[in-house]
């Protein structure tokens, strides 16, 4: 039977019936139900777009505090993260082979476990309690008198989060810029020295970075995206959906929040609708950025 | 003259007394990044009155399996031995793999080198695939999971994950590389196109098979919301489910602390040991990968 496989049918079907039944079309539904009221017993019934004018003007929790804090944490995370990425990435290429490998490795692990695996880590290190090592430490030197609740008090979850999310933020866009770092032709490098090149800085900026834009690319994207999905630390490490006070409620929970726990199907669709359409433009915003028609 | 290449020092051969400065913040930044996940594999195996002594003490004294083994034994009385929870994730996972990388490089050779209608319209909404969170889609996906009467069947934990995005994209990028000499000779000899990609194309780009095969590993093997979402019956929940629902079983998170180290690390070390094996495939990958 393969002696008689030549249609590309025989190739795509596999892969277009999966990506469609569990990717697109779930999309398509997600967009549909965001223009209904659905609350998973009763048919979906269309209401137009009272869900997003609600989420817009309504909905106190969505403006005052999960908008904003999306915001702080994608703007701080993402740009950071994708910076430090390429930085050690660069710095990995500058050494040989065989520590270079070591450290990529190390560094990379976090994102393995999407940080989530790992919560009993930060459960323990910033635990509420004199047992909490953070806590210890801090009381021990005597820069403070009574134990800080880290995970569940709102000025310090935020922040918690952010360091967790940069812990585990060289990825797979992390691996596609080492690698893409070091397949760049020397002899580029050469001939810029010779027109002028005056430092490392900018050999960064006029040779090293220009010649893998597509991996920069990728990165970006997988940055972007990588953002917006960690949301889920925030309930992770203070454990509760929602966080206390809001103060580490992210998109992601929101949706959480509304879909499954008050079963506001058609309206958490209208919050993930919203989510894909942040992350898109913003991708698109980092591709101009770059250089890159969008 | 050769000397201010500064761009030769790229890949170096040895070491070099410039590359000190490197190493000074790479080597902080390694251990500020391992330190957690050390701390887990001293935290797996400290008896209690370690775990709870004042202060607390990062290394272990008289490591015990004791955490390990209390794993199994709430498992048990949960009434589903652990080596189910085991058995049903090694299943999952393993058939998922397997599926996903045959899926994903198929199609990739087929967006790659055949010629179709629409070829380019479906890479490119692949590439926006990409950007696509898992959570949003989680909703819908459900419906469509139970529209298809899949609820409670493994399959419902296997399928959604199989057709990975990411892993086209890389995959495609990578057998675009490929020269087509080697095809085209394969033809004229009679080979089908599935012979040509069996045959010759399928072990040269074992590197970018190897890199579809971690990301679906890693995928599958954390994956928690489908058993969370999909299956009902305990018995044919995963691993990472289980140990997922351990700080809720315990009801005190502090006090199953051990015991969540011990299933973090076991979680943990099935992904580090691939990456490990197949690292050296994943760069290889990584140097095709990119948005053009």
């Amino acid at each position: 039977m393969i002696r008689k496989m030549n249609h590309p049918a025989w190739f795509l079907m596999p892969y277009i019936s999966l990506f469609l039944v569990f990717i697109i079309i779930p999309v398509v539904i997600a967009i549909f139900l965001s223009f209904t009221y659905f609350n998973t017993i009763e048919t979906p019934e269309f209401v137009g777009m009272r869900n997003y004018i609600e989420l817009l003007t309504r909905d106190e929790v969505f403006m005052q505090y999960v908008l904003p804090n999306t915001i702080q944490f994608a703007f701080i995370v993402g740009p950071i993260g994708y910076m430090m990425s390429f930085l050690l990435a660069w710095m990995l290429a500058q050494i040989p082979h065989r520590p270079r490998t070591f450290l990529a490795i190390i560094l990379y692990s976090p994102s393995m476990t999407a940080g989530i695996a790992m919560g009993v880590v930060w459960t323990v290190l910033f635990s509420g309690n004199a047992t909490g090592y953070l806590n210890a430490w801090l009381l021990n030197f005597g820069l403070i008198q009574e134990p800080i609740q880290f995970l569940t008090s709102p000025q310090y979850l935020m922040n918690i989060m952010i360091l967790v999310s940069l812990w585990g933020s060289m990825g797979v866009g992390f691996l596609a810029m080492l690698a893409g770092i070091l397949n760049i032709d020397q002899s580029l490098y050469e001939a810029a020295y010779v027109d002028g090149l005056k430092n490392r800085w900018q050999e960064i900026f006029y040779i090293t970075i220009p010649s893998m834009k597509p991996q920069m690319l990728f990165g970006a994207v997988m940055a972007v995206v990588g953002t917006f999905q960690v949301g889920a630390i925030g309930v992770q490490l203070s454990g509760a959906n929602p966080t206390p006070q809001y103060a580490g409620q992210l998109m992601v929970n929101h949706i959480e929040d509304f879909g499954f726990i008050r079963f506001l199907m058609g309206y958490a669709s209208a919050v993930s609708v919203v989510l894909l359409i942040m992350i898109y433009s913003i991708s698109k915003i980092t591709f101009s950025l770059l250089g890159e028609k969008a | 003259m050769a000397a201010s290449f500064k761009g030769m020092k790229i890949n170096p051969k040895s070491f070099h007394r410039s590359q000190i400065k490197f190493y000074a913040i790479l080597l902080p930044m390694a251990l500020f990044v391992a330190l957690p996940i050390i701390f887990i594999m001293f935290h797996a195996f400290k008896p209690t009155n370690e775990l709870f002594a004042f202060p607390p003490r990062f290394f272990v004294r008289n490591p015990t399996f004791a955490n390990f083994r209390n794993l199994g034994r709430l498992a048990a009385e949960g009434g589903i031995p652990f080596s189910r929870f085991l058995f049903n994730s090694l299943l999952v996972t393993g058939i998922g793999v397997f599926l996903s990388i045959m899926v994903t490089s198929t199609a990739a050779y087929g967006l790659s080198k055949l010629k179709f209608k629409g070829k380019k319209l479906l890479f490119e909404i692949n590439t926006l695939a990409l950007m696509f969170v898992p959570i949003a889609v989680v909703i819908p996906r459900y419906l469509t999971v139970a529209r298809l009467g899949l609820i409670d069947n493994f399959l419902a934990l296997i399928l959604p994950l199989i057709a990975i995005p990411v892993g086209l994209f890389l995959v495609k990028q990578f057998i675009d590389q490929t020269p087509n000499e080697i095809i085209e000779s394969a033809k004229i000899d009679g080979a089908s196109e599935m012979q040509v990609f069996l045959k010759i194309v399928f072990p040269v780009i074992l590197p970018a098979i190897a890199t579809v095969g971690i990301l679906s590993f890693q995928l599958l093997w954390n994956d928690i919301s489908g058993s969370l979402l999909f299956i009902n019956d305990d018995s044919m929940r995963t691993l990472a489910f289980y140990f997922s629902t351990l700080a809720a079983i315990q009801g005190n998170p502090i006090a199953g602390q051990g015991m969540m180290a011990a299933a973090s690390l076991i979680m943990f070390v099935p992904n580090i040991v691939i990456f490990i094996f197949l690292q050296s495939k994943v760069m290889n990958t990584m140097a095709h990968s990119g948005i053009k």
